[in-house]
């Protein structure tokens, strides 16, 4: 988010302006379907940038980051349910539950490294999903239902989609700030410092594992959030929010974006979400095409959309 | 001479059944290029490790500027003002050059739960960093990624960081490692200035830079001094001929 006009920075605005007038658009198609895809897309990159906030620039290979959309979901589906219909309940509740979820799985699983930190975070989304899954008294396995969205004060109506598609927009642009922020200050630099060479941060007098707590329970935290807004957006919750292939999806849209890059998981939402779309209108094996796709991302653009733009110009 | 700035009594560490440092006094007066020369295996690294706390003794005491360290851990070691720097290099090599120093400056500013203020744009941070730099001749590559820089560089970034911190005595593991003896004439340049504004010590196995640069040196074998002295001593010291220098001359 640094530098003038190049390539990467242009189609980064650009993108950013087409998120912002989406709604006008179409309002003059008639196409609602398009403003529904989107904001599941605005919603699911939110949930992409806080994983990069840990994948990218903390190096922390979390396998279960989905779980926080469940959490962040349930929470707000819970308490619609018993009756609590405030969104100034509601979301920080759900704000709460995941950052109390992040810590405890962080607390545990930033004492591993490499293959048995992802398996632990695995570990614990899978125990999550299958809990909730056993709640019966909100629908088990089959999910459940909420009857009306969070509510604000007056002139805010969650249930009209171009005002409910602005929110979402408006709080992942809140998050690309926050994350740029924090990436930048003292706090980002020995995250990305322990990505690099955890052994010597130590050693220059760096406790890291407290650093990278704290990363890790902020990037749940906003995860959480983007749950709350999902379970608003589908007027429903369900254990498939946090399941592990959930997880995934949210690797592949950081990976294929841009990997420590602010914008990059951005540019990864969009365009897993849109070729998903699009792919599956031609055929119905359209994952066929779409493995082949990221296979060459990850093969020759390590860098993802977001290294590849950043070539074009040098 | 006046107090030592940093003193070891009766130092010992073992590895099991190796005795990696046997009953190490050396006192080292404030201003004082110390060298610890040393075959491979004589307990070099693990006394600089001792030293600067990665490693605890088994018994003795290490003072440092009138306080006992024997038992402080590593940051508040180098908050204390002792420095030091990594045989291997160990850098961070996907950030920038200044970047990397830059942190051995925050490392020593207290906590670093500041979420909000651009840490690059903070001259308590930056400024510091870019005199190390300076100092290590390093500063026309600040805005490089540390993986950019030649081997020779990397060992010039990792006494910058040592530095970083304006400490008042640097522990050095084998800055010469690995350089050409282009590289390892400009390090020796380097470390001559840095000695008439700070004490050292040396850990080196390229002689000709031990003897040009000591104001006393230790020799160390099997983890036990055998000599300690100034370079002229040493030199004409039947012992450490048959330890260590007469081997390495002819080898």
């Amino acid at each position: 988010m640094s530098g003038p006009l190049t390539l990467r920075n242009i189609v980064a605005a650009a993108l950013l302006v087409a998120l912002a007038l989406l709604p006008v658009y179409s309002q003059f198609s008639h196409n609602v379907f398009l403003l529904t895809l989107f904001t599941r897309i605005v919603i699911l990159a939110m949930a992409a940038v806080s994983l990069n906030l840990i994948l990218g620039f903390g190096g922390m290979m979390s396998f279960g980051h989905a779980v926080y959309l469940g959490i962040g979901g349930y929470a707000v589906g819970i308490l619609a349910f018993e009756g609590v219909r405030s969104g100034f309940v509601q979301w920080p509740a759900a704000l709460l539950a995941s950052a109390l979820f992040a810590l405890v799985i962080g607390a545990l699983s930033l004492r591993t490294r490499g293959v048995y930190f992802i398996m632990i975070t695995l570990a614990f989304a899978q125990m999550a999903y299958y809990v909730i899954a056993g709640l019966a008294r909100y629908g088990g396995d089959d999910g459940l239902t909420i009857q009306q969205r969070s509510q604000f004060v007056a002139p805010l109506n969650l249930t009209d989609k171009t005002q409910f598609y602005y929110v979402c927009l408006a709080l992942l642009f809140a998050s690309l700030y926050l994350v740029w922020r924090l990436v930048n200050s003292r706090f980002g630099l020995v995250v990305q410092g322990a990505r690099s060479n955890d052994t010597r941060m130590r050693a220059i007098g760096f406790p890291t594992y407290r650093y990278k707590l704290v990363c890790f329970v902020i990037a749940g935290t906003l995860c959480g959030l983007a749950g709350a807004l999902l379970a608003n957006h589908t007027d429903f919750v369900s254990p498939a929010m946090m399941y592990w292939t959930r997880s995934g999806d949210l690797i592949i849209m950081v990976v294929l974006g841009g990997m420590g890059s602010v914008i990059g998981p951005v540019f990864g939402a969009v365009a897993l979400l849109v070729l998903e779309e699009v792919l599956s209108g031609i055929t119905e094996y359209w994952q066929i095409i779409l493995g082949p796709l990221l296979l060459l991302v990850v093969l020759f653009a390590r860098g993802g959309i977001d290294g590849l733009l950043g070539k074009v110009r040098s | 001479m006046s107090d030592p700035l940093l003193q070891t009594e009766n130092l010992a560490k073992r590895f099991g059944g190796i005795v990696a440092t046997d009953d190490v006094t050396l006192a080292i007066a404030p201003g004082e290029l110390h060298a610890i020369i040393g075959p491979n295996g004589a307990g070099k690294t693990t006394l600089i490790a001792q030293l600067s706390g990665q490693l605890t003794p088994d018994a003795g005491r290490i003072r440092f500027a009138g306080h006992d360290i024997s038992a402080l851990p590593v940051h508040r070691r180098s908050h204390l003002g002792l420095a030091r720097s990594f045989q291997i290099t160990s850098l961070f090599l996907d950030l920038s050059v200044l970047d990397n120093v830059a942190l051995a400056v925050q490392a020593r500013a207290g906590h670093s739960f500041h979420f909000w203020r651009n840490a690059r744009r903070e001259r308590d941070l930056r400024e510091p960093a870019r005199a190390a730099l300076a100092r290590v001749g390093l500063e026309a590559r600040a805005n490089l990624p540390a993986s950019a820089l030649s081997h020779g560089e990397h060992r010039q970034l990792e006494l910058a960081m040592a530095l970083a911190g304006n400490p008042r005595m640097l522990l050095l593991d084998e800055p010469m490692a690995g350089l050409g003896p282009e590289e390892s004439a400009r390090m020796v340049a380097m470390l001559r200035e840095l000695k008439k504004e700070l004490t050292i010590l040396l850990v080196e196995h390229d002689m000709e830079a031990v003897f040009a640069l000591a104001d006393r040196i230790t020799v160390l074998v099997y983890g036990r001094v055998i000599a300690s002295g100034v370079p002229a001593d040493i030199r004409a010291n039947a012992q450490v001929r048959d330890a260590y220098l007469g081997e390495a001359e002819h080898g």
